[in-house]
C-alpha cells in the first residue's frame, strides 16, 4: 500500500484516526493516519445491523409479554444468557428464569439491583424499555 | 507522574509492547515488536464460535506476542492475574505510584473513551496505565491518537470483563530494559518460527493450508448457510482481517514493515525483496476485502462472487506459502 492509497473513508471511528503502515515513494515503510476504510465500515455495519435486529426482535417479544425487560438490556449490551450469567454472578438457569416477565416482576430488589448496577441504570429505568430511536444511528 | 511517550499504533498488543520498551530505553518500533512477538499468523477454526461466527484470525493468540517479544529480547515480563478485584487494583496502584508504567489486558466493551462502533465483547485489548490522580487513571491506549483518562470503577470493570479470553485483571510490566540478548539472533529466530507456521505446518487449519481450507468452505457458504448467514460470515472474515487499524491487510503490511527493518539488522539484502512481496500480498488481501464488502453491501460488480473471493484467498495462500518457504530456505 502506498501512502496515497491509505484509505480516508470517514465512518465508524468517529473522527478518531487509526494508524496504517504504507510505503513512501522510495519504498520505505512509514506510519500514516487513516480515517477509516469503506470495506471495514461495511463489515462493521453488518455486525451492528445484526445487533439492532436482535434488539428489535427482543422488544417485540417484550411487547407480546413473552420476555421481561431484562432481555432488552441483555441484547443491548450484546450479551447472551451465558455471558450475562457470568457478569451478574448467577447460574444460566437463573438468568433464563429472570427473562420471563412473571418471574422478573416478582424478583427481590437485591437481585434486580445486581443487574441494574451491571447495566449502570437506575431501578426505575430498569422497569421500562427506553426509546429506541438511537437504533437508527447505528 | 512519569514521562511516558505515547505513540499510536496499528495493533494494540504490539503498540503496548513497543511503547513499554521505549520507556525503558529500548528503541523497538511497533513493526519490530510485532515481528519479534511472532505476531503474524493465520487460522480458521470453524468449531470455535464467537457470536455464532467461526473464529478467523490473522495474527497470533492474544498475549503471546508480549511473552514472545519479551523473551526474544531477553527481558523478563512480569505478569500477574488476580482472583480478587480489590487486590488487582491495589497492586496496580502500588506499581503506578512507584513510577512503573503497567500494561493491562482489558475488555474493550467497557472502555468509555473507545468509539462506540468498536465496542464489542473482545477481552484482549491492551493498554498502558502510566499514572494516576487519586481515582483517575492516565491511559496510553495504542489505538487512540492521544492519551486519555478513565475512572477507577470503569477500569476495574474492564479488567474483570467476563466471557471468552477473560483478562482476570491481568497486568504486566518490565522492571527495566537491561538486556544482553542479540537483536539479530532474536529476529532470525522469530522469522523462522513464523515462516514455519505459515508454510510448513501439518495442521490444515493454520497458515496457508488454513487459508485454502477457508477458501473451500467460503465457496459453499451461500448453499450451506443461506444468503443472509453467508453474508454475515463473509463480513466476519473481513472484520477479523482489519480489527482496528491495520490498513485492512490482515497485519500483512505491519509484518512487511518488520521485514524491511530486518534488512539493516541482519544485513541480508534479500529481506527488502521479501518485504516487497509481502506488501503486494497485503494489497491483494485488501482487494479481496473490497470485493467481499461489495458483496455484503449488495453492490456486486461483474465478477464479484463467493467463488471469486475463494479464488483470491487461494492466490494469497499460494503466494504467502512461496514467500515463507523462501524465507525459511534463505535463513537456513
Amino acid at each position: 500500500m502506498k501512502i496515497s492509497d491509505v484509505p480516508q473513508d470517514c465512518g465508524i471511528s468517529e473522527d478518531i484516526p487509526v494508524v496504517s503502515y504504507a510505503v513512501d515513494d522510495d519504498g520505505q515503510y512509514v506510519k500514516v493516519g487513516s480515517r477509516g476504510w469503506e470495506p471495514i465500515n461495511v463489515a462493521n455495519s453488518v455486525a451492528w445491523q445484526q445487533i439492532s435486529e436482535n434488539i428489535r426482535e427482543t422488544v417485540v417479544g417484550i411487547d407480546r409479554g413473552e420476555l421481561s425487560s431484562l432481555a432488552f438490556y441483555m441484547v443491548l449490551h450484546q450479551m447472551d444468557v451465558s455471558l450475562l450469567a457470568h457478569y451478574a454472578g448467577f447460574f444460566k438457569w437463573q438468568v433464563k428464569r429472570h427473562l420471563k416477565p412473571g418471574v422478573f416482576a416478582g424478583l427481590k430488589p437485591a437481585i434486580k439491583e445486581k443487574y441494574a448496577n451491571l447495566f449502570k441504570i437506575s431501578m426505575a429505568e430498569f422497569e421500562q424499555v427506553p426509546d429506541l430511536s438511537f437504533l437508527e444511528t447505528l | 507522574m512519569v514521562e511516558f511517550v505515547h505513540e499510536q499504533a496499528a495493533h494494540c498488543e504490539s503498540g503496548v509492547l513497543s511503547n513499554l520498551l521505549k520507556f525503558h530505553g529500548l528503541d523497538i518500533s511497533e513493526p519490530m515488536a510485532f515481528g519479534l512477538g511472532q505476531g503474524l499468523f493465520f487460522a480458521y477454526i470453524p468449531f470455535i464460535r464467537l457470536n455464532k461466527l467461526p473464529l478467523i484470525t490473522y495474527r497470533t493468540t492474544p498475549g503471546r506476542l508480549l511473552t514472545q517479544g519479551a523473551q526474544g529480547l531477553g527481558l523478563e515480563l512480569q505478569a500477574r492475574q488476580f482472583r480478587d478485584q480489590a487486590k488487582a487494583m491495589q497492586v496496580l496502584d502500588q506499581l503506578v505510584d512507584r513510577g512503573v508504567p503497567v500494561g493491562l489486558q482489558t475488555g474493550i466493551y467497557w472502555l468509555p473513551y473507545i468509539p462506540r462502533a468498536y465496542r464489542f465483547h473482545f477481552n484482549a485489548h491492551n493498554l498502558v496505565v502510566y499514572g494516576r490522580d487519586g481515582e483517575t487513571y492516565h491511559i496510553s491506549d495504542p489505538v487512540m491518537p492521544f492519551t486519555t483518562t478513565i475512572s477507577r470503577s470503569d477500569l476495574q470493570v474492564a479488567r474483570f470483563a467476563k466471557g471468552a479470553l477473560a483478562p482476570k485483571g491481568k497486568l504486566y510490566y518490565f522492571e527495566d530494559g537491561v538486556t544482553s540478548a542479540s537483536l539479530a539472533d532474536a529476529v532470525r529466530k522469530s522469522l523462522r518460527y513464523v515462516a514455519k507456521q505459515m508454510s510448513g505446518t501439518p495442521f490444515f487449519l493454520i497458515g496457508s493450508r488454513g487459508m485454502r481450507f477457508l477458501a473451500g468452505r467460503l465457496e459453499r457458504w451461500p448453499d450451506r448457510l443461506g444468503e443472509k448467514n453467508a453474508l454475515l460470515h463473509l463480513s466476519q472474515v473481513i472484520r477479523m482481517q482489519e480489527e482496528i487499524g491495520t490498513g485492512g491487510a490482515g497485519f500483512r503490511l505491519l509484518y512487511a514493515a518488520f521485514l524491511q527493518e530486518c534488512q539493516d539488522i541482519l544485513d541480508e539484502p534479500r529481506m527488502a525483496e521479501f518485504s516487497q512481496r509481502l506488501t503486494e500480498i497485503g494489497d491483494q488481501w485488501r482487494v479481496f476485502a473490497a470485493m467481499a464488502a461489495r458483496i455484503c453491501k449488495n453492490r456486486r460488480l461483474h465478477d464479484d462472487s463467493f467463488a471469486s473471493c475463494a479464488a483470491m484467498i487461494r492466490t494469497c495462500a499460494d503466494q504467502e506459502e512461496r514467500l515463507f518457504q523462501d524465507i525459511r530456505s534463505y535463513l537456513r
